[in-house]
């Protein structure tokens, strides 16, 4: 009897083409990127009809690995980008999935201006705490005192808490799980998919080989012990106050809210406008 | 300003800015992103009007970055799309003009010239730019950029600049200046079945046989948009036909940029205009391009008339660089005078094509261009 090869059943989400992936062992992306797919695959989302878009960085390499449309931009635009494809074609799910660094450091006035208009984008951000790709450097969610390459001395700078950022800046949904929480990060992202609106979903991701080798966590796993050890759900609480120190990492969902999408407003003033403007010809 | 879904066809006294929005709505622009700038924000201001008549968008962006970032995504959602700016924000979208090189995205930006540097004099007109306006992003690649001298040429570029870029796949620019954009002018805006406009050229393979960055016989290959089903990846990394990343292939990097380069250089003869005044019997070229081919073209006459034979090679495509048409005048006539608002610029691109020819420079900068008189000395010089 000839033996079958099975095919992963995930396999028609990924390129792959692109496969083997970039990562490190012990990085969370390849979890991030497991539990967006399954999300697309419980909710059978018409993947002709879904673009993908990340910006620089390690996590930024999700839009090549996904079988769907897909655009990897310059550093820090893929907001920026995502509000061009979304406004010229309302139909079509934009989905970004890009880095801490990315999103708020070069890219945090399109992040807050992208969730103030509340664009129809849903972002999942991979929250490693320094820039991975370059070699770990201090960013914008560095914690205090922590030693990166560029601050070998201890970071003496204050990290965003992105939640309390992105519900501040008007987000109608804002979420942070990590890698450890992956069902509820699937429940999350599906959530999310379904909504209208501007979505934010921070997932806190191991970075063994870069950020954990300068801070005594040099194994993935020693970093997932610590997501086990400190992780508190604390859901709809104060998003200003979901601190993530050694001790208390503060995950859940922060926000779900309901409010007119930009694109949505925009196309009914353009039929309105349209309209008048066609009754004027005829 | 007509609340009507129809083109404004007939004569009109308009200004430069609002003529290039027009330019933009005829030639089927349906995307707008810009940020407020002087003196291009009349073009934002008219489209932000015009636009949803046509059922369009203008959206207004964070800054010139996010712009030109939305008009990328906005064009790979299928529809025509452009931002208008100024120097200072033309210096912000460099960055994104790049990645619409890379991904070679069709678009349109308007820049507007003030005088620069920095913040500079945003009232007073420049032609300060047309250096960046080629080299301004980071890597080697060609562009296409237009010259307008008048009113009507910023609504008849505008469309050109449109169809150059559905042509090729390749962000053209507009480089206006601060007076051809706020001075008014008559504009004639012909019937909309009489203006020619371009689409891009779509795929016809299958979603399996399609590869994204496979260029035709033109060095162009067809583009299809998100959400038709082919499924494809764009980078601004160095990447195959397929569209996927190559960081580490030498091959690869040599074939994409230097296609990026030969799809401009090699179609140049069908991209490039000039136009030629009283140049047959000429003695001196003058060379000149915007709003100061204006003022050239009384120096030509004038000096006309005081028997100088003189003529005018007025560039009206600053990129690809009319480099055969500058070296055929150079040859016929004994010295070129080029006038030009910055402190020369587009003049060394002239030197170069004039060969030994001696090519008089006349630099201005400030708030009016040099007057037909202060040409015509350099002319009479130059006999």
């Amino acid at each position: 009897m000839v033996e079958q090869m099975m095919e992963h059943p995930f396999l028609k989400y990924l390129r792959s083409a692109m496969i083997p992936h970039i990562w490190c062992p012990g990085c969370g992306n390849g979890i991030v990127l497991n539990c967006f797919v399954h999300a697309l695959d419980e909710l059978q989302v018409d993947l002709d009809n879904l673009v993908v878009v990340s910006g620089i960085g390690c996590i930024g390499r999700t839009a090549g690995y996904t079988n769907t449309d897909s655009f990897h931009t310059t550093h820090g635009r893929s907001l920026a980008f995502a509000s061009g494809v979304k406004l010229a074609n309302p139909e079509l799910e934009v989905v970004v999935v890009s880095g801490d660094g990315d999103l708020f450091a070069i890219g945090g006035n399109h992040f807050i201006h992208a969730a103030r208009r509340n664009m129809g984008i849903k972002v999942i951000c991979a929250n490693n705490f320094n820039y991975g790709m370059t070699g770990g450097q201090q960013g914008p969610t560095t914690p205090l005192e922590a030693l990166t390459t560029t601050s070998p001395y201890g970071n003496i700078e204050h990290p965003f808490n992105l939640v309390h950022l992105a519900a501040a800046s008007g987000a109608i949904y804002v979420a942070r799980w990590t890698t450890l929480h992956v069902r509820r990060l699937t429940q999350s992202i599906k959530k999310m998919l379904q909504k209208e609106g501007f979505c934010f979903i921070e997932v806190i991701s191991p970075c063994p080989e870069i950020f954990g080798r300068y801070n005594k966590m040099r194994s993935g796993l020693e970093m997932m012990e610590w997501f086990k050890k400190a992780s508190v759900v604390e859901s709809f609480s104060d998003p200003a106050k979901a601190e993530i120190t050694p001790d208390r990492l503060v995950v859940g969902e922060f926000v779900d809210i309901e409010k007119l999408s930009y694109e949505k407003l925009l196309h009914e003033k353009i039929s309105q406008i349209n309209e008048k403007a066609m009754e004027k010809v005829s | 300003m007509s609340g009507k879904r129809t083109l404004l066809t007939g004569a009109h006294f308009l200004n430069g800015d609002v003529a290039c929005a027009e330019g933009a709505i005829a030639a089927g622009c349906r995307f707008f992103g810009g940020y407020p700038i002087t003196p291009a924000t009349e073009i934002a201001e008219h489209l932000s009007q015009r636009m949803p008549e046509f059922g369009g968008i203008y959206v207004q962006m964070e800054d010139e970055i996010a712009s030109m970032a939305a008009v990328i995504g906005a064009s790979y959602s299928g529809l025509k799309a452009m931002t208008a700016t100024s120097g200072p924000g033309f210096s912000l979208m460099q960055e994104n003009i790049g990645l619409a090189i890379m991904t070679e995205t069709p678009c349109v930006v308007v820049d507007i010239m003030r005088g620069g540097p920095s913040t500079g004099q945003p009232t007073l007109p420049g032609q300060q730019d047309v250096m960046q306006a080629k080299w301004g992003s980071h890597g080697d690649y060609g562009i296409i950029a237009l010259s307008p001298s008048s009113v009507q040429e910023m609504f008849n570029l505008t469309i050109e600049a449109f169809n150059l870029s559905e042509t090729y796949r390749v962000p053209t620019l507009l480089m206006g200046d601060e007076i051809v954009a706020h001075m008014w002018e008559k504009v004639v805006i012909p019937p909309a079945d009489k203006i020619r406009t371009v689409n891009r050229k779509k795929p016809n393979v299958s979603r399996e046989e399609y590869k994204p960055f496979m260029p035709d016989d033109d060095l162009v290959p067809p583009m299809a948009c998100f959400g038709e089903g082919y499924r494809f990846h764009a980078t601004g990394l160095t990447h195959n036909e397929r569209g996927y990343p190559q960081t580490s292939s030498s091959e690869v990097q040599s074939t994409l940029v230097r296609r990026l380069c030969e799809k401009i250089s090699k179609n140049a003869d069908k991209i490039i205009q000039v136009e030629e005044v009283m140049l047959d019997d000429a003695d001196i070229a003058v060379v000149a391009y915007g709003i100061v081919a204006r003022s050239a073209l009384s120096a030509v006459r004038k000096a006309r008339d005081v028997g100088i034979k003189a003529g005018l090679l007025r560039l009206i495509t600053l990129w690809p660089f009319p480099e055969e048409q500058v070296a055929r005048i150079a040859k016929q006539v004994k010295a070129i005078v080029m006038p030009e608002m910055n402190c020369g610029q587009l003049v060394r691109e002239v030197e170069r094509a004039a060969k030994e020819k001696p090519v008089a420079f006349l630099s201005k900068l400030g708030e009016d261009p040099h007057t037909p008189k202060e040409i015509l000395e350099v002319i009479r010089r130059s006999c």
